[in-house]
């Protein structure tokens, strides 16, 4: 190879105490795939964000084409040729295609903005890589997929050679993905240098030059990705593989206690529930794996009374479906939500107010509309002792906790109620192993208790650690049921990413099927654009949906 | 009939160009994401210094063109109220209501404050004579049928007023500048990462609507009362505000519906027209801009969307 | 529409004591530049200032009354701010209570005790009615409390003055009402004298009371612990099974309550009639400064009560001893509210002289 377009050289980043990057060298040859590898917190982000002038770095040096340079704002960044496609899109929706493409650098007519030019411009680039967009749709109307294009349009429209996508395919369908790992190889062939920012390995194998590893913010390793297998990769990236599976017995599972039949939303989409079929028993886990934005956040919305569906929801047999949310947690429900800080706590209420937050209005806490301190710290007391939560004191915000012991809390305060169903979205997430491994714990508790536990999560580690059933959601839909006997990762990735859809799916189409359908309702503003996949939607889309409904009736 | 219909639109243009000039300014500020709650203080400020300087420019000898200079400068004093307001907002993140209730207070207490120091403690500036404007006839259009005199025979500042739509249009939808200023009233995260100077936008638009606004003030000063005291503003700017949002933060659409206002307001000046106006009581005049205003905004009327990120103080950097 | 949410206000509401302090220096600085700009000794202005508003019973009683509509319209914005929304209502309710009380006044049977209590209850639901109008298109329409509270306001100034024209005008002096009736009075003329006749009333105790069980209310009940949740959190609050929308309304309405009873207790406290009016009463827009000087707790807020009474009161004691223009308060006021809303000038500057120690802002930036 040439000489390198980029070379990093000693980068440190801190945020106060907290060490985001360390001494991190990194090589970017023109025409390359560079996966930068690592778990949620491992730097890659912000690695990215210092060389395209988001941050600067405390330490070392960054060389573009041999030469050392600062960057210092985006702007800079951009100059040199480096652009970057951000995990969540920095797009205007009401703006066209084309003006979001060339904002900041916009061609002039004398004083004016020269409207046609802008057009000109983008389709020339569509051509040029093969991105199909239309210039003059409303982005707003476009597909997530779609959309990405234009993030890619616009890095290009400013000369970029160096191509940083920040884990640009946790959004996007299955379909999408292959066409977007397409696209990335036509951009390499092209001799742009590329970056790519995931923890999924097997997109790495499938279109990497070479890997970098991070993990705690330090190269762990560099090596070419031809050779390579997703064992090494998964060790490199994790470290010492803990075990945090908590001992469990076999699920001695009880009646069905919460059932939902054929839950859908009026709106369509990827995101959108599709017709979801699930019976949760008494004692069992069951780990929901998939995708996120599969119809996670939607389900747990639904079975909360904090969004609309159609279908049938019982819980002890009982219909709740549209149930204010007091009542259903009235009835046995409990969340444990995915962002404890928007959604299960009150940051500047105290512990103590905190740990009854969910029933804060029922005796002994509450008499005659007036509050009884009292009762409320001696509840509140016993949750902080039984579960461990580490505060100086009943009476501190809650938001001088830490994440794990704010998580406690919550588990705490939803245990104490003694549900019969809980929802687990995300438990886990941003704690530290030990607190992970008392959440786990708990869960497993709960089960042995007697409770129904719906473990939704993106992590399929999790799910396979302490799943007694496994679902595997997808486009909103649960593609499919497996004992966790029957299931390993290469299985349920299958189910998750659609392609082990086959049973379902049209003979004749194989695996396009349900993502066609998919794409049906995403791809609404694309129709007309002239895109390969609007077509694709024209074509068999109507059919196919009443095919899948059937299907999923019948399981 | 015609001479009526004549007068009406007249009126309506004289009430109406104040609300214009604000309702654009406002819609500048408001495009750049930062809120305009504090259009009646610019328009305070700027109907002040109007009334005072044309006064003192008219001492000076200064005759008619007093007026003129009078309205220059009344922009400054609604630059100033809005770099205070910009400052809090874009530089301290302050609250954009928060801080535009106090630019409002701040005006109206320092506008009478200076009042009473340099006129020796009297309620309002004293009475212009020449140093108010004067209408200026379009030559050959003002003599149109109908509508020839109350189109083309309107004070100046009704000229500038209609410019301004027409400019801040054209900068808005036909220019760079424009396409970044909306840009950053939807998603000054986008808009930054494409090296677009977010702040400094902000700070621009703002203190070009407290210029713009100002005139408006101006505008009322020296075509309307000929002074300024405590009432001459007297919520004009909160229906300037009422106006952009009713012509869902677009020129022609806030400019419709200033002129829509000014003609309800103009309207009990000219309530001998006909029987059935004089019966309404002019409160009920006064209450309309505010209650279609807020049936606009309940959805009962028609929808319309504000900038995506207005009034944040919370992007990046 | 919504107008955008805005996180920053919750740090704008609680301002520390060391932080309202500040702001305040800061303002009267304001002041004393301008008035040495305009030639004027401040010192002199601000003595004068301070003789006025506390010097004698009198003076004292006065302010004492200024600062009962203060705490009134200040506990009705600290109200609102708890629940997660900033209300600028309070100029129209104060006219609508005023206006309610009012006709109580006049109309009602000459009953003591009882036509007061009824007159001060109807101001009290008037400004609540027209909070509830106001968190009803908030929840259920969309539109930001601040646009609706400003257009309402307008209509309730032009509404009040409507009515008085065309309904409770005196006979000889068509532009304020009938006078109400003696027995509809809640003078407490024992305070008066106390005061050399200044014209303190019952309201003065109303207020503070109200002040008081609006620390209880907020920490003890059911529903101030709803408030506070759903105003920190609205999205925790719902999931906590919360009626998120319906607390809005309540809240609003609750916030309406103190801003009618200011006007009523104007009415039939300190004026006995209520004029037609081309603007809307100031005292209401004042509640806000209150409110945010006094961090929406209950002695904050009439702390801060007090302080801008005494410099609205003591202003014209500024004009006659040393001349310097009443409007001066305002602008300090509107000085030490700049100062508390732009509080991350008000922190850098701490920060540079070096008395406080950095209080590590939010953070968690650290991001991934």
């Amino acid at each position: 190879m040439a000489e390198p377009i980029v070379s990093l050289r000693g980068i440190t980043k801190r945020f106060g105490d907290f060490v985001a990057n360390e001494a991190v060298s990194l090589d970017l040859y023109p025409g390359e795939i560079h996966a930068l590898l690592g778990e949620n917190g491992a730097g890659k982000t912000t690695l990215m964000n210092v060389l395209t002038g988001l941050l600067r770095p405390d330490g070392g040096e960054i060389r573009f084409r041999g030469r050392p340079v600062r960057i210092d704002s985006p702007e800079v960044a951009y100059r040199l040729g480096i652009g970057m496609v951000h995990q969540h899109f920095k797009l205007i929706p009401p703006f066209t295609v084309a003006e979001n493409v060339v904002l900041g650098a916009e061609p002039r007519r004398g004083l004016l903005f020269d409207r046609r030019a802008a057009r000109e411009a983008v389709r020339a680039l569509t051509e040029a890589y093969g991105l199909a967009v239309n210039p003059d749709a409303r982005v707003g109307a476009l597909s997530v997929g779609m959309q990405q294009r234009v993030e890619i349009l616009k890095i290009l429209y400013r000369g970029a050679d160096v191509l940083i996508f920040d884990e640009p395919t946790a959004v996007l369908t299955p379909q999408e993905v292959r066409e977007f790992l397409a696209i990335l190889k036509r951009l390499a062939g092209q001799g742009k240098a590329i970056v790519f920012i995931t923890h999924k390995l097997k997109e790495v194998l499938a279109v990497a030059d070479r890997v970098t590893i991070l993990r705690h913010g330090r190269v762990v390793d560099t090596l070419p990705a031809a050779g390579a297998d997703e064992g090494l990769l998964a060790e490199k990236m994790i470290g010492r593989r803990v075990r945090l599976a908590p001992e469990k017995a076999p699920a001695r599972p009880g009646p069905v206690v919460l059932e939902l039949r054929a839950v859908r939303e009026r709106r369509t989409g990827q995101d959108a529930l599709a017709g979801v079929d699930l019976a949760l028993r008494a004692g069992e886990i069951y780990g929901l794996a998939g995708v996120d934005g599969n119809g996670q956040r939607p389900l747990v919305e639904v079975l909360f009374g904090r969004r609309s569906a159609e279908g049938d929801v019982r819980l002890f047999g009982e219909p709740i479906l549209g149930l204010p949310t007091k009542a259903l947690l009235e009835r046995g429900m409990a969340l444990i939500p995915e962002d404890r800080h928007r959604e299960g706590l009150v940051l500047a209420m105290s512990v103590a107010e905190n740990a009854i937050l969910t029933r804060y209005d029922r005796p002994p806490f509450v008499r005659r509309g007036i509050l009884r301190p009292a009762a409320i710290r001696r509840a509140a007391a016993e949750i902080v002792e039984r579960f461990d939560v580490r505060t100086p004191s009943l009476a501190v915000p809650v938001a001088a906790l830490s994440g794990g012991n704010q998580q406690k809390l919550i588990i705490g305060r939803e245990v104490a109620r003694r549900p019969a169903v809980v929802v687990a979205f995300q438990p886990t997430r941003g704690l530290d192993i030990g607190a992970q491994a008392h959440v786990y714990r708990t869960l497993v508790a709960l089960r042995d208790a007697g409770a129904a536990v719906l473990l939704i999560s993106f992590e399929l580690d999790e799910i396979l650690a302490l799943a007694d059933r496994i679902g595997v959601l997808s486009g909103g839909r649960i593609v499919a049921e497996l004992a966790p006997e029957a299931a390993d990762e290469e299985t349920i990735g299958l189910y998750m990413t659609g392609r082990g859809d086959v049973r379902h799916g049209d003979a004749g189409r194989g695996d396009s099927g349900g993502d066609a359908v998919r794409r049906g309702g995403a791809g609404r503003g694309e129709v007309g654009s002239g895109d390969d996949a609007g077509q694709e939607v024209a074509g068999h889309g109507g059919a196919d949906r009443t095919d899948e409904e059937k299907a999923g009736d019948g399981r | 009939m015609s001479a009526a219909f004549g007068q009406l639109l007249d009126i309506t243009l004289v009430f109406s160009t104040a609300l214009v000039f604000g309702a654009v300014g406002g819609l500048l500020s408001e495009r750049a994401g930062v809120i305009a709650l504090a259009l009646e203080g610019y328009m305070t400020g700027g109907a002040f210094l109007a009334a005072a300087s044309a006064y003192a420019l008219e001492r000076l000898g200064f005759g008619p063109a007093s007026a003129y200079g009078a309205l220059f400068l009344s922009m400054f004093a609604g630059a100033l109220l809005a770099l205070v307001h910009a400052a809090a907002t874009v530089t301290y993140r302050a609250d954009h209501v928060v801080s535009g209730v106090v630019v409002n207070f701040f005006a109206a207490g320092l506008s009478l404050f200076l009042v009473k120091l340099f006129f020796a403690g009297a309620g309002q500036t004293p009475t212009l004579r020449e140093g108010m404007l004067s209408r200026v006839a379009i030559p050959g259009l003002a003599d149109l049928p109908v509508v020839g005199s109350a189109l083309f025979r309107q004070y100046p500042t009704t000229y500038l007023a209609a410019l301004a739509v027409g400019g801040a249009y054209g900068l808005l939808y036909h220019t760079p500048l424009g396409l970044r200023l909306r840009a950053v009233g939807e998603h000054p995260e986008a808009a930054e990462t494409l090296g677009v100077r977010v702040r400094r936008l902000r700070y621009g638009a703002v203190v070009a609507s407290g210029a713009i606004a100002a005139l408006g003030g101006a505008t009322v000063a020296l075509t309307t009362t000929g002074n300024f005291s405590h009432a001459t503003i007297a919520g004009q700017g909160f229906i300037a505000l009422a106006a952009m949002i009713f012509g869902r933060w677009h020129p022609f659409g806030a400019a419709a519906a200033a002129l829509f206002f000014g003609m309800a307001t103009g309207l009990k000046n000219v309530v001998q027209l006909s029987p059935w106006a004089r019966a309404i009581p002019t409160e009920v005049i006064y209450m309309l801009p505010y209650a279609l205003t807020l049936l606009v905004l309940a959805g009962l009327a028609f929808r319309s969307t504000p900038p995506a990120a207005l009034g944040r103080t919370d992007e990046a950097r | 529409m919504r107008r955008g949410t805005r996180p920053s206000v919750a740090a704008l509401f609680s301002a520390s004591a060391a932080d309202a302090g500040l702001a305040i220096v800061f303002g009267l600085i304001v002041g004393a530049g301008l008035m040495l700009l305009g030639g004027f000794d401040p010192l002199a202005a601000y003595r004068a200032l301070a003789m006025k508003a506390f010097g004698s019973p009198y003076n004292a009683g006065e302010t004492f009354r200024q600062a009962t509509t203060l705490m009134l319209t200040g506990l009705s914005v600290a109200l609102a701010y708890r629940a997660g929304l900033l209300s600028i209502a309070a100029p129209g309710q104060m006219a609508l209570g005023a206006l309610a009380a009012a006709a109580a006044g006049i109309g009602l049977p000459p009953v003591p005790v009882v036509q007061p209590v009824i007159g001060l209850l109807l101001g009290a639901a008037a400004g609540a009615l027209w909070g509830a109008l106001i968190g009803t298109l908030r929840a259920y329409r969309g539109v930001n409390e601040v646009i609706a509270a400003i257009m309402l306001n307008w209509v309730a100034l032009y509404g009040v003055n409507l009515l008085i024209r065309f309904g409770l005008a005196d006979p000889a002096n068509r532009q304020r009402t009938r006078t109400v009736a003696e027995t509809a009075r809640i003078d407490a003329p024992w305070l008066s004298d106390l005061f050399a006749h200044a014209r303190l009333s019952y309201g003065f105790f109303l207020a503070v009371a109200l002040l008081g069980g609006y620390a209880f209310f907020l920490h003890r009940t059911r529903l101030g612990f709803e408030l506070r949740a759903v105003g920190q959190n609205p999205v925790a609050a719902a999931l906590a099974g919360m009626k998120d929308r319906r607390l809005v309304v309540a809240a609003m309405a609750l916030a309406g309550g103190p801003a009618g009873l200011a006007g009523a207790i104007e009415v039939l406290g300190v004026y006995g009639y209520w004029t037609v009016s081309p603007t809307l009463p100031a005292a209401g827009f004042d509640g806000i400064a209150v409110a945010l000087l006094g961090g929406a707790g209950a002695l904050g807020t009439a702390l801060a009560a007090l302080l801008f009474a005494a410099l609205s009161g003591g202003a014209a004691g500024m004009q006659f001893e040393v001349g310097v223009p009443p409007e001066l308060a305002r602008v300090v006021m509107a000085a030490i509210l700049f100062f508390i809303a732009a509080q991350n000038l008000t922190r850098g500057l701490r920060e540079r002289l070096g008395r406080v120690e950095r209080r590590n802002a939010r953070g968690e930036e650290a991001g991934r």
